[in-house]
């Protein structure tokens, strides 16, 4: 299947070195202590935040840290067939845990000792790169929370098909088998916090297609940056 | 290599159709005692999308009577709103804003961003903040204050940060939930017993205490030191701290009620009492006679406690009740306009709500919302001219 046409387009008329348009709410759940909706193209996910708050669960305090939590969920809507098991299976534990070390590097959990913080997550429409909305709407929250971050975390994916790096892939480039590349940074610090690739890749064409969604985290960081500074 | 974006729009609250979604009924509790029955249950505050908190123009009035403002340009603003009552508001928002000092937006930091200082000097680093390759770096998103040598991030949205001397309200579970990072511990030793006596808590009191405080009872308390693993004790002394009864909790943001003198009120036209706790916890409810131990005497005590008792079996009348509600209601519609509550405020906001012959559960109505607006631009402008 061709997914980058001869004149350059891929299957949703985007350059290959296209993100998809992002938007951002902050605020929209009344009760979290933080909360954010991002959208990434079609992908579509709600972060809610609570803490610093007490340790709901005695056995797991950390004397002189915070606890972060973490829950990802899809809704049974969120793709094209209805969900069966929208948490517990094995892929959204994983995500859950990859969210969790993401944003325990970032935030100065030490400022906060003996509290809990609850991250929840969930993806409201799934079309590829939920794993990276998710720690992008999670960012977003924690800073809607207040709670003390060493830098923005921003996470963006990229792939490889028909001999070309693409930025952003959706669902249909994702399930095409082709090597998909999530990589989360802290961009002030210039440090990696994630980095994920499923399929195989050679090593210097994994250097291209790693350098270019590093790129694209730091575009979606810009678009936060920017967003911010709107409304003064 | 280059990623390209496409635009980036930020959402705007779309006019016309309303997402009416059943909201959650605003943080509406009440302690055990108080089955009130001329209080809306189901006040469905509609959320307008807002923007980034930290967005808004911060107010600094050169007059600390009426203390920091800040005023949230839609955010959580979810009303029903019509055409001419959206304008409205927007108009007496635009009003506030003109009439606040202007704010260096430069202040305005996000996460990671550098914070302008002058290396040379020597400065402290405050909350907020961190060292970053020699670079001061804020951590949360805020504006920066600078009081004389001390530079630090103030943020928006955190939760309460409590400081020694305040006054708070809280909750009981396990310990005290006072909307900080950890419950906060009042301790039998620092409490005054009911009957007013002074004397050394045994192991008999510890197992009683029961009866004076169950779950989910409301407490009025004062914070009296930080333990070295950061938690909280608090201490409830004289007989105006303590369990709370008949009465209204309510939680609004902790940013909102301001350090003053007086954090008890009591309003005396309506036999209410009202509790600003710092932590964003206000308590509305019926006056308790509050009386100093030390000045009665035996026989007048044993007389007063008699009287006391049949009071508080006694049922709280309709019009008490209704008086709570108002006050109550007062209080959610300054706090969701984003205004910094005070006494005076909510007295004026109940006058006006009962001049205008208002019911109460239409104060929570998006009529009532653009009125307290508007009115209080008014205010603000007046007091504005009368300085000049």
């Amino acid at each position: 299947m061709e997914f980058v046409s001869p004149e350059g387009l891929r299957l949703d008329g985007r350059r290959p070195l296209e993100m998809r348009q992002l938007r951002a709410e902050i605020g929209t759940v009344a009760k979290a202590n933080g909360s954010a909706v991002l959208e990434m193209g079609n992908t579509k996910v709600i972060a809610a935040v609570y803490g610093p708050r007490e340790v709901q669960n005695r056995s797991q305090i950390i004397n002189d840290q915070a606890l972060v939590r973490c829950e990802y969920s899809m809704a049974n809507f969120s793709t094209g067939d209805r969900m069966r098991k929208p948490k517990g299976d094995r892929r959204s534990t994983e995500i859950s845990l990859v969210i969790r070390q993401t944003m325990e590097a970032c935030i100065l959990t030490h400022l906060m000792p003996r509290s809990q913080i609850d991250i929840f997550v969930q993806v409201l429409q799934a079309d590829g790169g939920t794993r990276s909305a998710c720690i992008n709407a999670a960012t977003l929250a924690l800073a809607d929370a207040g709670i003390p971050m060493r830098d923005i975390v921003t996470s963006c994916s990229a792939g490889y098909l028909n001999s070309t790096p693409l930025l952003d892939l959706n669902y249909i480039e994702d399930s095409a088998g082709g090597p998909d590349v999530t990589v989360g940074i802290l961009p002030k610090l210039d440090k990696v916090t994630l980095l994920q690739m499923d399929a195989k890749l050679p090593v210097d064409i994994f250097e291209n297609v790693m350098g270019l969604a590093i790129e694209g985290c730091k575009a979606v960081v810009n678009y936060i940056r920017e967003d911010h500074q709107f409304k003064h | 290599m280059h990623a390209c974006m496409a635009d980036w729009r930020g959402r705007h609250g779309q006019g016309g159709g309303i997402k009416a979604s059943p909201g959650t009924p605003p943080q509406l509790k009440r302690a055990k005692q108080q089955p009130n029955p001329t209080a809306q249950t189901d006040m469905a505050t509609y959320r307008w999308r807002g923007r980034l908190p930290h967005l808004h123009r911060l107010e600094y009035t050169k007059n600390q009577a009426f203390a920091d403002s800040q005023i949230k340009e839609m955010r959580g603003l979810q009303l029903p709103l019509s055409q001419t009552q959206r304008i409205r508001l927007q108009r007496a928002f635009e009003k506030l804003q003109s009439l606040s000092s202007k704010v260096n937006s430069d202040a305005s930091v996000t996460v990671a961003d550098t914070i302008p200082v002058n290396y040379e000097d020597a400065f402290l680093k405050g909350h907020g903040t961190t060292d970053l390759n020699g670079e001061l770096v804020a951590t949360v998103c805020g504006v920066v204050e600078r009081i004389n040598k001390l530079v630090y991030v103030r943020g928006l949205r955190a939760r309460y940060k409590p400081e020694v001397g305040d006054i708070v309200v809280g909750r009981c579970s396990e310990a005290v939930e006072i909307n900080f990072s950890q419950d906060a511990i009042l301790m039998l030793s620092s409490m005054n017993m009911p009957d007013g006596i002074q004397r050394r808590r045994t192991a008999l009191d510890e197992l009683n205490m029961r009866g004076i405080f169950e779950e989910n009872d409301v407490v009025c308390a004062e914070v009296r030191n930080f333990q070295h693993d950061g938690s909280l004790q608090l201490q409830a002394r004289s007989q105006k701290y303590g369990k709370l009864e008949k009465g209204q909790l309510l939680i609004i943001d902790p940013y909102l009620v301001k350090k003053s003198k007086l954090h008890f009120h009591h309003l005396e036209q309506f036999g209410i009492d009202l509790i600003l706790g710092r932590n964003g916890f206000i308590w509305v409810g019926e006056h308790v006679e509050t009386r100093d131990s030390m000045v009665v005497d035996q026989a007048n005590s044993f007389q007063q406690s008699m009287v006391l008792e049949e009071k508080d079996l006694a049922h709280t009348p309709l019009e008490m009740r209704q008086n709570i509600c108002r006050i109550a209601n007062a209080v959610r519609v300054l706090s969701t306009l984003g205004f910094s509550i005070d006494a005076d405020l909510i007295m004026e906001t109940v006058e006006l709500s009962s001049s205008l012959k208002i019911d109460i559960h239409d104060m929570l109505g998006s009529e009532f919302h653009v009125l307290v607006a508007e009115r209080e631009a008014e205010r603000r402008s007046l007091m504005g001219k009368r300085r000049r």
